[in-house]
């Protein structure tokens, strides 16, 4: 399949450019597939190419050293990933996995260098997209480095446990994280975090609170 | 019947990003807006409510208590 002008047309990268400019840099992308579950990027790898989601959802996550996941960002169609290894030079800062089947669109880090020499009127834009993304992480980092998302978690588990004969309300993660004051992304974590300490446990729909004393200490962890 | 994702199709706009995510194939679109497939037994992975981008398919989860 060739690469959609249509799609260009929509990434903010390129907004600003006419057909004529989109045509020129249309013959620098390279299409990529991926099936789902497969790595696109492998943190602290040398990165060579920026990517634009086509269709699907590629999510991009940091490691822990025991093995943890922590989800940065989620990549929807028209929206990039990798764009800060391909400008600073340095190795992926984190890894990239395919959701489902994913189609991308591809530009070399050298044929972005000229790209944006002969349009930098694009320059604008870019800036515009990492300040986003820098925002994000910036809101991101504040949650995980300081424990009170954990202790706020706890007390919004706490504070929504169901009756023997009713049910509770049900909660997702995504009103728990309106709760909170956090992202999802955060909550997923948190959510992970309380099972390995044994107070919780995940099953399918349900959140049990195996060990009620033990999540009230956390709860109550002046943060 | 397994509990299933709870969809407000008022929301869904059709873009398919949650079918295309869910591993045990337990989404499809008809007319444009999401369908759960209720013979599917879904593991409540949550995939579907972290892609959708407008909230429409969620993953409500139940909280008791059960110590042991
Ligand atoms: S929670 Fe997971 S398994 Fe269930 S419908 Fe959503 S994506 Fe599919
Ligand atoms: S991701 Fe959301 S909006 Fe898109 S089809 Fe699924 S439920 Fe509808």
């Amino acid at each position: 399949m060739a690469v959609q002008l249509e799609f260009l047309k929509r990434i903010l990268y390129f907004s600003d450019l006419g057909l004529a400019e989109l045509e020129s840099i249309k013959e620098l992308v390279f299409e990529k597939t991926a099936e789902r579950a497969e790595m696109i990027l492998l943190e602290g790898e040398s990165a060579d190419n920026l990517y634009f989601v086509a269709s699907g959802v590629v999510k991009v996550f940091k490691t822990s050293t025991e093995g943890r996941e922590q989800i940065l960002n989620i990549v929807r169609p028209d929206e990039s990933f990798n764009d800060v290894s391909i400008f600073d030079g340095g190795p992926n800062p984190a890894g990239a996995r395919a959701m489902g089947p994913v189609l991308l669109y591809g530009i070399k880090k050298n044929d972005m260098e000229v790209i944006l020499r002969n349009h930098p009127q694009i320059a604008l834009n870019v800036i515009k997209v990492l300040a986003k993304r820098v925002r994000h992480l910036v809101s991101l980092v504040e949650d995980l480095s300081f424990k009170h998302v954990i202790n706020r978690v706890a007390r919004i588990l706490f504070e929504h446990i169901g009756g023997e004969m009713s049910r509770g309300p049900r909660l997702t993660q995504q009103e728990m994280a309106a709760m909170a004051g956090t992202a999802r992304e955060v909550v997923g974590r948190s959510l992970k975090a309380l099972e390995e300490e044994g107070a919780i446990k995940l099953d399918r729909h349900r959140i049990i609170i195996r060990d009620k004393e033990a999540l009230r200490k956390i709860m109550e962890v002046s943060s | 019947m397994a509990e299933m994702p709870i969809t407000d199709i008022r929301k869904c706009d059709g873009c398919g990003l949650c079918v295309g995510v869910c591993h045990l194939n337990a989404l499809t679109i008809v007319n444009k807006i999401v369908i759960i497939i209720e013979t599917v037994e879904c593991d409540w992975c949550t995939d579907c409510e972290a892609v959708c981008p407008t909230g429409a398919i969620s993953c409500p989860f139940e909280i008791i208590i059960q110590e042991h």
